[in-house]
């Protein structure tokens, strides 16, 4: 079922009112038949991926949980004994259950190899013929997300961060919850898992928080996003360069931040009105100051994924500590220092980028970051002297400015290796916009024939104003909390964007004037 | 709780309120557009019919209603539109005879026979949006729709025709509220172009690849049979007049409904080649090459077919009832009067 | 707690590490100082610190780091 569409809005409509109407205790119930009902339209090979995803990660955490109190029980009965001894016995239980989640980790990484990339040589498909063997690329919906969801919280369980959900349904509800099966967010159990199981009374305010935060939701998406697609699809296409280059990194910036952080706020949206907190994923990103910054506020679940599970346990290991120590032995501490974080830096980035896809695309894009990352933390010394030298001119709206928008600038080139999905060609157009100088294109109409009207642009524009309004007006604390407060102006003001939505948004056929004009048919 | 109910309902009706306007302006008026509104007519009239047409622009470009009263004292009625598919045709007539229980003749014209499924989404709305809201109507949607297209959009037409903000007129608004007007006599569309067929064009028509009409209109065609057996009505089946190589009626497709109509007891007509029977010169009675009979063809065609439906069908001649004759006297002078003048197509 | 004061002291000579309390939170210690930390503790104190235990609330302070070494060494 896609987000932006009228079966969603009537099935989370029907699926809110059941949630409240049905005994308390039963509300989780009515939340894990309800995701159900909502992956059931993916179709049953969806359906097999998540549900083995779910059943693996129960295994292993239950297996773990029922060692873990073993463990607990023998050194409450062995307080007697000496401190070793009882060390030993801990980390002989902590090894078996290491293996136990690293089992689980590679069946499910598996899993997600295999559907991401294997699957597009050796793949599968199910019709009314029966199965058929071949070069069928799988598209398992939301498998990134709810994999590493699964990973997340076995790792949490193994490092004793989170509790054991002994109930299967209930862990299957934590894994699968259907909001975030599609794009994310890639939450935590002790972030979300006791809210899905605790009870909610009815709450006028999280109804109309989430469903103004959907509708806002459906804005960023169908006005902003979805209306600019066009230009992006078609400069890339023609392959046009030059000042077209730029403008694909400022386009697909814009739609890539509509469509992204509008999905997001739909399934955030949809999770409130159920009275859930599911773990913001963006924090107006676009006003970073630093790459670092930028990736603190983009994507928020997944950078702070790859840095729990990835980075820090990476720079931890035996080996990294001993490389650590060689290496400030014998190449000095400054360059000693740096050679065991930057590889595990490089190294989580590289997994960062593989996540995205299996292409040398995201590869090069993952490097390209982790670049801008190191040399940006190598040049912080020097920012430091700026800052002290100049602190007037650092603190200056201009210079603050200036910053944002030279991180805009870097994120957006960098980004825009996904949209050509091939490194050399996104090369060959960076540098022509040295060589190829057709700035004129852009006051002699060209830039209206990449099928975005200039109304259309005229609307897009006041979309992007509008929704950079909203991320100031929601600095301090989300604006659908203070509109609420209001009963006028709120209600005033999801009406408006209801109505914004419904008559500029970029859904339904489209209209041709002249597709209704029978002679044409037949001329 | 008060202080949150009267903002909320207001808002929600300022709303539907704000949505309705604009979407009065958004869907297309048609004002322009001479085949945009030829199912609504009908509703507007209260008379009886003994013979009713459908199909799609063969029969309401070829049958004039005027002529068959004029020369036959017959009351008949043409629904067709642009387009029109066997099922959309069976809905048509479905509300038809539930209007006009009476009716005596029902005449099919099995070109649409060709389409198993809609062939344009957008002329197949324009049939839909022009019917007057009825179960038939519901269903006619339902039988209708493309794959991309949501039943909600016929009930919310600013679904479909949001995007047009971008390019309304003045026009558009001045025609808001307008109501549609019958620009048919009777359902017949006038044509008074003459644009000959070109004796030197010598192209084939296309292969034919399903050389069998499609099960599913087969099967609207038998449902139609049985709802006129319902109503004691005759189902007679015809092929209009055409000569192009396009929009082909191929030799198959005949055979195929010969047998269909033999088997099932229905009477067939087809008047292709027929034209020196029916007296068509294809260089003055048509105006499109052949596609489509003007009004000097339609009136051929009319008088040929009305002979044939009092001499085999035995449909009564209605003159004499001073009321019916003024009436439909009326109707004539009007159709009269615009074939004297001539219709501006551009 | 002098020795890990002094382990401290050896990354950022510039900051009391007595008395400072926001040292992840302020952006003081960025992943490269934790990561460096991390080694030097291990080594002095033969613990492991374990990737888990990197939250932010173990590293703002150097007492909070004292305590999570402490912890650490029991069972």
């Amino acid at each position: 079922m896609n987000f932006a569409s009228f079966e969603f809005l009537c099935f989370l409509c029907l699926l809110t009112a059941l949630y409240y109407l049905v005994p308390k205790r039963a509300q989780w119930v009515v939340l894990l038949l309800g995701s159900v009902v909502f992956y059931a339209f993916a179709g049953v090979t969806c359906c097999v991926f998540l549900l083995a995803v779910i059943v693996v990660s129960y295994l292993a955490v239950a297996i773990m949980g029922k060692r873990q109190r073993a463990c607990a029980a023998w050194l409450d009965a062995n307080k007697e004994l000496p401190k070793e001894q009882r060390k030993a016995y801990k980390n002989k239980n902590k090894k078996g259950n290491l293996a136990i989640v690293c089992t689980g980790i590679v069946i499910l990484g598996a899993a997600l190899v295999y559907a991401k990339f294997v699957s597009g040589y050796f793949g599968f498909k199910v019709d009314a013929n029966g199965l058929h063997l071949g070069k069928y690329a799988l598209e398992i919906m939301g498998i990134s997300y709810y994999t590493f969801i699964a990973i997340g919280y076995m790792l949490d369980v193994y490092r004793e961060k989170a509790p054991v959900q002994k109930n299967f349904a209930k862990h299957a509800l934590f894994v699968g919850f259907f909001p975030q099966l599609v794009m994310g967010p890639i939450s935590k159990y002790s972030d979300v898992g006791e809210q899905y199981f605790t009870p909610h009374a009815f709450s006028g305010k999280n109804l109309y928080c989430g469903a103004i935060r959907i509708a806002w939701g459906f804005f960023k998406k169908l006005v902003v996003a979805d209306a600019i697609a066009p230009a992006v699809g078609a400069i890339v296409a023609q392959q046009k360069g030059g000042v077209f280059f730029l403008l694909l990194c400022l386009f697909y910036s814009v739609r890539i931040y509509g469509d992204f952080t509008g999905g997001i706020d739909i399934v955030l949206g949809a999770a409130e009105m159920l009275g859930i907190r599911l773990p913001e994923n963006f924090n107006r990103p676009f006003s970073s100051k630093s790459t670092a910054e930028y990736w603190r506020r983009w994507h928020i679940t997944m950078g702070a994924w790859f840095t729990n599970y990835i980075f820090y346990p990476l720079s931890v290991t035996k080996s990294m500590q001993k490389l650590s120590k060689w290496s400030r032995a014998h190449l000095g501490t400054a360059i000693g220092k740096r050679l065991p974080v930057y590889i595990t830096t490089i190294v989580t980035w590289l997994f960062t980028g593989l996540w995205h896809g299996i292409a040398w695309n995201f590869v090069v894009w993952a490097m390209l970051n982790c670049l801008v990352l190191l040399v940006s933390q190598e040049l912080e010394p020097l920012y430091a002297k700026f800052r002290t030298k100049f602190p007037k001119l650092h603190a200056s709206a201009p210079y603050q400015t200036f910053m944002i928008v030279r991180t805009f600038c870097l994120m957006a080139l960098i980004r825009v290796l996904d949209c050509y999905m091939n490194v050399p060609l996104t090369f060959q157009k960076l540098f022509s916009v040295f060589t190829e100088f057709n700035w004129g294109s852009l006051f002699d109409g060209g830039l209206f024939t990449l099928g975005v009207s200039k109304t259309s642009f005229a609307v897009i524009g006041v979309g992007i104003l509008a929704m950079w309004g909203v991320s100031q007006l929601g600095k301090d604390r989300p604006l659908r909390e203070k509109l609420w407060e209001k009963p006028w102006l709120g209600s005033l003001a999801f009406a408006v964007v209801v109505f914004l939505v419904l008559v500029f948004g970029t859904y339904g056929l489209g209209y041709d004037a002249s597709a209704f004009i029978y002679g044409g048919t037949f001329n | 709780m008060k202080k949150r109910i009267i903002p909320a309902v207001l808002s929600v009706v300022l709303l539907l309120a704000a949505l309705m306007l604009v979407q009065a302006v958004l869907i297309p008026s048609r004002y322009d557009n001479r085949e945009g509104h030829l199912l609504c007519g009908y509703y507007g009239v209260s008379d009886k019919h003994d013979v009713i047409f459908v199909g799609d622009c063969e029969i309401y470009e070829g049958i004039v209603p005027a002529v068959l009263y004029e020369k036959f004292g017959m009351t008949s009625y043409v629904r067709g539109s642009s387009q029109q598919t066997v099922w959309q045709s069976y809905h048509v007539l479905e509300e038809t005879l539930a209007k006009d229980p009476d009716v005596k003749v029902v005449v099919f014209n099995v070109l649409a026979l060709k389409y198993g499924k809609t062939p344009t989404e957008s002329i197949s709305r324009m049939t839909l949006e022009d019917m007057q809201w009825s179960a038939s109507k519901l269903q006619a949607i339902r039988a209708s729709m493309t794959e991309d297209e949501s039943f909600l959009s016929y009930f919310m037409p600013i679904l479909r025709y949001h995007d047009r903000w971008s390019e309304l007129t003045a026009a558009d608004l001045a025609h808001t509220f307008r109501k549609h007007e019958d620009i048919t006599h009777q359902g017949y569309l006038m044509q008074t172009d003459i644009v000959p067929v070109d004796p030197a064009d010598t192209r084939k028509p296309d292969m034919l690849i399903n050389t069998v009409l499609p099960a599913r209109s087969m099967e609207y065609l038998a449902k139609m049979q049985d709802l006129c057996a319902q109503y004691g009505a005759e189902l007679v089946l015809v092929k209009a007049p055409t000569n192009s190589v396009k929009y082909y009626w191929y030799e198959e497709w005949d055979a195929q409904i010969a047998d269909y109509a033999a088997a099932n007891n229905l009477t067939y007509y087809n008047f292709i080649g027929m034209d020196a029977e029916l007296g068509l010169d294809w260089s003055t009675d048509t105006y499109d090459a052949g596609l489509h009979l003007n009004v000097y063809g339609a009136e051929k065609w009319t008088l040929y077919l009305g002979n044939l439906l009092v001499t085999n069908h035995g449909v009564q001649d209605r003159r004499g009832d001073a009321a019916l004759d003024a009436l439909w006297a009326e109707r004539i002078a009007r159709y009269t009067q615009e074939k004297q003048q001539g219709v501006q197509t551009k | 707690m002098e020795q890990l004061i002094e382990i401290m002291q050896n990354l950022h000579p510039d900051v009391d590490f007595e008395t400072y309390d926001g040292l992840v939170d302020d952006g003081i210690l960025d992943s490269l100082d934790i990561v460096t930390l991390i080694t030097d503790i291990n080594d002095a104190f033969d613990v492991s610190i374990p990737a888990e235990e990197i939250l932010p609330e173990n590293f703002n302070s150097a007492k909070a780091l004292w305590e999570l070494i402490e912890r650490l060494d029991t069972v």
